[in-house]
């Protein structure tokens, strides 16, 4: 079946079979590797990409249904100008060990921002509920996501 | 994994949809949020030959309380049903069972109605739904009827939902004025299936107790609506006395099994506590003195 859907900005069109996982069109079709599979049972959220800017698991939805929406992986986070605020925070505040759940812990950071601004460790803790970090190197990504929110917050607000 | 090859249909309109599942309903599957369904494909233990995808289907994902019905849409996604503003004003029951439901990233494709048509014994909303005497609407060709959520889990993942139905709408009485509820979940972490659960409803009449309405899940082969303690509490003088009696006869009337969330005596033992902190929190809420 061919479905035709924007990722990172651009358009793609692509033929998969209707089984085919969101996650394996985006990474083996597209070649868009950043996007990971981690428990490949809806546990673990390595998978997550952003559907409309919601943040889903691409490991549980078929590749079909993305047709005619827009999808960001990581690989679209980056801005003209460089990192995104959120990738430059997980940088400068060691938001990561393995890296293995990076991509998904910052889309779904850019996520809550996106929604709220100005979260509170609360807010935060609860937004990467659904994402595990084997290394459980929690605490510094709360912190890597507090710092993106402070960066980016208006001077006046 | 991969799930076994299936046809796929997306349908645009409600009227196509039904006509779908007339023609394929014995070999097919409505796709909703897919957060129950995919899974089960990708380990096999469902192949259906088609899957009918009503995601794109307008007017299916409404929040709306009118004529003493609060309407929900088949559609809403549980975070949809977590910030809707007359359910947080209106519906503690479900206000607080909805940002509990798996994890927050699931919560953004996961359905009402693909939850309650799924009929898992350990979903959240199937105990919310019978606490609050609620009721769903299935639709085919053939017309419309409407199923007390007592009557919609036959058994395990099993529903009264004929396989030419499509569930399009979930009605919930109105409360009255004094009335409260809550949700209470013991999970062993975000994302995991309820250990144990209880849905609590309650409502106060001239100083009694006039309605309550108590759903527990993961405690049985379906959500159990726990009629005695619902009985026994009717009419009855709101307090700790009511409540410890409705704590035994919901633990009572509980069939948990041991697993590796506890055992079954465990189990037991947390719905007789949850049942009674939950109708006290209930009663405080709708105002009891």
């Amino acid at each position: 079946m061919q479905i035709t859907f924007t990722v990172n900005g651009a358009e793609k069109t692509i033929d998969i079979e209707p089984r085919l996982l969101l996650v394996h069109a985006i990474r083996e079709q597209l070649g868009l590797t950043g996007t990971h599979i981690g428990c490949d049972t809806s546990s673990c959220g390595a998978c997550t990409v952003l559907l409309e800017g919601q943040p889903v698991k691409s490991c549980t939805m078929f590749g079909v249904q993305a047709d005619g929406r827009e999808v960001t992986t990581v690989e679209g986070m980056m801005r003209a100008d460089g990192l995104h605020p959120v990738q430059a925070a997980f940088k400068e505040h060691h938001g990561l060990q393995c890296g293995f759940c990076t991509p998904a812990m910052m889309l779904v950071g850019a996520a809550l921002l996106e929604r709220n601004p100005n979260p509170s460790d609360e807010d935060i803790r609860w937004a990467i509920s659904g994402n595990i970090c084997r290394c459980t190197g929690y605490m510094n990504i709360v912190k890597a996501i507090q710092a993106a929110a402070a960066s980016t917050e208006p001077a006046t607000a | 994994m991969l799930p076994a090859p299936f046809e796929y249909d997306r349908p645009d309109t409600l009227e196509e949809a039904l006509q779908l599942l007339a023609e394929h309903g014995e070999d097919a599957k409505v796709l909703a949020g897919g957060q129950s369904l995919i899974p089960l494909m990708k380990l096999r233990f469902a192949a259906p030959g088609r899957l009918i995808d009503v995601n794109r289907i307008e007017g299916l994902d409404g929040i709306e309380e009118s004529d003493g019905f609060l309407r929900i849409g088949a559609l809403v996604r549980h975070n949809a049903l977590a910030a809707s503003d007359v359910i947080k004003e209106r519906f503690p029951t479900i206000a607080a069972a909805a940002p509990m439901i798996s994890d927050p990233i699931v919560r953004n494709l996961g359905t009402i109605g693909g939850s309650l048509a799924h009929a898992d014994p350990s979903g959240d909303l199937g105990s919310v739904m019978l606490a609050l005497g609620a009721s769903v609407v299935v639709r085919s060709t053939a017309g419309e009827r409407e199923i007390a959520a007592a009557d919609l889990a036959e058994g395990p993942f099993q529903s009264s939902i004929a396989p030419n139905e499509l569930l399009t709408e979930i009605r919930v009485p109105s409360p009255g004025p004094r009335s409260g509820g809550t949700y209470l979940k013991l999970e062993r972490k975000i994302g995991d299936f309820a250990t144990v659960a209880a849905a609590i409803f309650l409502t106060l009449e001239n100083g009694s107790i006039g309605r309550a309405g108590i759903g527990l899940t993961s405690v049985g082969l379906t959500n159990l609506k726990a009629d005695a303690a619902e009985a026994a509490l009717s009419g009855a003088s709101p307090g700790t006395d009511a409540w410890a009696e409705a704590g035994r006869l919901a633990a009572e009337a509980a069939q948990p099994s041991t697993d590796v969330r506890g055992s079954a005596d465990y189990k037991r033992h947390v719905v007789d506590v949850y049942v009674r902190r939950g109708l006290a929190a209930a009663a405080e809420m709708a105002g009891a003195a």
